[in-house]
């Protein structure tokens, strides 16, 4: 077969052919993952086999709920996003750091030179796409560089698949970050089904992605084929019902830190960290230095950590954010404004998932609005806040 | 610390299962290392030899609930240069607690045939309601790992990692998907201690509560999405009323809904 390549050609993967996109993968030498049925929900983990996929199930979400259904069709991408985001893999919840032995008399350093598996994600949506970007910000970009999330992330292979639907909870629409997926890719694909047909309109982002595509059974999309990716993603568009106002979001918390919707949010606030857990750009931690009790052998291990416990913010003396409106004022004004500062985009992509994985179904959406509706008694951070009351 | 000298290690038992002394023999891989580190000096449940005090680390499992418990505890703290109290019992009461919400003299007289025999107090109280307690331990049973974890850890001087933030944190560490949101199955991981690992979850099941209350529990907040989920008042005061049903939290929490008709 002859193919037509320049960059914005697209092409046409039947769905009866895609279990060969996993073993092209597979045989490069990818870990592959992507998105399958564990017990309750699609989660994304390891696959090597098209059934693997979520065949004919979707997942409504809303706040505090989400449920598995079925679906009419036998769509292979028909959820919206899994409860973890692909930092799980990227950024791992738990990572040894050194181990030190004491030996003669002195430390012995051992450091663990083992070098990740290269991994394949596919199923990448585009709020991920943009998440997994600011974590590059952070972790790769900056003057301080992450040698794990590095090197898990050099080699990733990406396959990223655009929206057919919105879920209860995106508002990836208010933030520019979806539903079509526009950079960060290797290969994009969108899933087209109905009573005759199957297939996957397939865009290539990347060389690497082209040496992939041009093991695949393709054939060149045809007029309206190539134009299947905007009008399937203008339909998810058009299903988004959450709305974030990012008019002056910036100033507007800046200027709120006293606003008495803070106090309200803490009624209802479990502290649990379920949302920064979730949250894909979230990226504190903690290292645990752990000794044996012979006192021979110690290792520091790093792990997830989140602004939400009182460790988080203890100094000598006691933790510095001890309410938990502290706690959840400083982790929205961190999302929403002083990211902007710090890293230069906001630090929400609006995925959703902390509004559905937040056991209580607090809405930052709809908390921003409460603060904008009721920003009259706003005041500018200032020293002397409880904030800085230990 | 000297170096030629092993530090004396008693454990102690009140009124418990015995599950968290069953924790330290179930160490296994370690137990060789905690014998090695430490001197058993008084543990029953593994040895009869019994090594006068003073004690070093004393750990005591289960909770006071007569006279001469009350006494007894007073003599081990006196004995002892570091005492951590293992478990729920020790920690909150333990499950025997719940006769701290009724009238004990109405148990004695159902259940025994001659209730004039049994002496014991109002309520379980924990041990440190009777004596200073220099670390707590928490957990139904305790977790051997982090028993492991504190007795490593005081005898090297250094802090033990056992986060008091909530289960949650370790439900997404180990990536478990959220039972209640995901199923609507009620679950008191987010009002809970973290410390075992999220163990109930990780089978589909709602978190029982076993390590008590976390560092700031929102038991209101939580109890207001259960009924939101279906449980009555009634299995919100049975839900709170577990092995840690006294400890303050949890016990406000149950008296919230307790009703004279539930």
């Amino acid at each position: 077969m002859t193919l037509n390549t320049n960059s914005s050609t697209k092409y046409v993967l039947e769905s009866t052919d895609f279990q060969q996109l996993i073993d092209v993968l597979v045989g490069i030498g990818y870990r592959v993952i992507g998105p399958t049925l564990d017990h309750n929900a699609v989660i994304y983990d390891d696959i090597t086999a098209v059934t693997d996929l979520p065949i004919g199930w979707t997942d409504e979400q809303d706040a505090a709920t989400y449920r598995l259904n079925r679906r009419s069709d036998e769509a292979f991408f028909g959820y919206v996003i899994a409860p973890q985001a692909w930092k799980k893999f990227l950024y791992p919840s738990q990572v040894r750091l050194w181990q030190a032995a004491l030996s003669n008399g002195s430390f012995e350093i051992l450091l663990d030179s083992e070098k990740p598996e290269p991994m394949a994600f596919i199923g990448v949506r585009s709020c991920e796409l943009h998440a997994i970007a600011i974590q590059d910000r952070v972790f790769i970009e900056g003057e301080y560089v992450d040698p794990t999330y590095h090197a898990h992330r050099e080699n990733l292979f990406m396959v990223a698949v655009n929206c057919g639907q919105a879920g209860g909870t995106c508002f990836c629409t208010s933030v520019n970050t979806g539903p079509k997926v526009e950079a960060g890719y290797d290969l994009a694909l969108t899933e087209v089904i109905d009573h005759e047909t199957h297939y996957f309109v397939v865009e290539v982002g990347t060389e690497r992605g082209q040496h992939v595509l041009e093991q695949l059974p393709v054939r060149n999309a045809d007029k309206r084929e190539a134009k299947l990716p905007k009008t399937i993603t203008d339909q998810a568009a058009h299903q988004i019902k959450r709305h974030l106002n990012t008019d002056g979001i910036k100033e507007l918390l800046y200027t709120n830190s006293e606003n008495p919707r803070w106090d309200e949010i803490a009624t209802r606030c479990l502290t649990c960290a379920n949302c920064t857990m979730v949250c894909p750009t979230c990226f504190c931690t903690t290292v645990e230095d752990v000794t044996d009790l012979t006192g021979r052998q110690a290792e520091r291990v790093r792990k997830w950590d989140s602004c939400f416990t009182m460790d988080f913010s203890y100094i000598h003396g006691g933790s510095v954010r001890y309410t938990s409106k502290s706690r959840y004022r400083q982790w929205m004004t961190h999302k929403l404004a002083t990211w902007i500062d710090q890293f230069g985009t906001l630090g929400c992509v609006g995925c959703g998932r902390c509004i559905t994985w937040c056991p209580v179904g607090i809405d930052i959406t709809a908390e921003l609005e409460a603060i904008r509706q009721t920003k009259a008694k706003g005041e500018t951070i200032k020293e002397g806040s409880d904030e800085n009351i230990g | 610390m000297t170096h030629n000298k092993k530090p004396k290690l008693a454990v102690w038992k009140f009124a418990s299962c015995d599950g968290c002394q069953l924790s330290i023999l179930d160490c296994e891989d370690e137990l060789l290392a905690v014998a090695g580190a430490v001197e058993i000096a008084y543990f029953p449940e593994a040895t009869r030899a019994t090594v006068r005090g003073p004690y070093d680390v004393s750990l005591v499992e289960g909770s006071v609930t007569t006279y001469h418990d009350a006494k007894r505890i007073q003599q081990i703290r006196a004995n002892s240069k570091f005492l951590i109290t293992i478990g729920a019992c020790a920690t909150s009461g333990g499950i025997q607690a719940l006769r701290n919400f009724k009238d004990v003299d109405e148990f004695i007289r159902i259940v025994y045939a001659r209730p004039s025999y049994i002496e014991t107090l109002e309520r379980s109280t924990p041990i440190s309601e009777h004596v200073f307690v220099d670390f707590e331990l928490r957990g139904c049973p305790i977790n051997k790992y982090q028993l492991v974890e504190v007795l490593s850890a005081h005898l090297h001087g250094r802090k033990p990692n056992t986060p008091a933030y909530s289960v949650c944190v370790e439900c997404k560490r180990r990536a478990t998907t959220c039972v209640m949101v995901a199923s609507g199955t009620p679950c008191l991981g987010p009002v809970t201690h973290a410390g075992c690992g999220a163990l109930c979850p990780a089978y589909h099941r709602g978190c029982y509560g076993c390590f008590g209350p976390m560092e700031t529990p929102n038991t209101a907040s939580l109890s207001a999405q259960w009924q939101e989920l279906g449980v009555t008042d009634e299995g919100l005061v049975r839900a709170f009323r577990g092995f840690n049903a006294y400890s303050e939290a949890f016990r406000k929490e149950s008296q919230a809904h307790e009703h004279d008709d539930n």
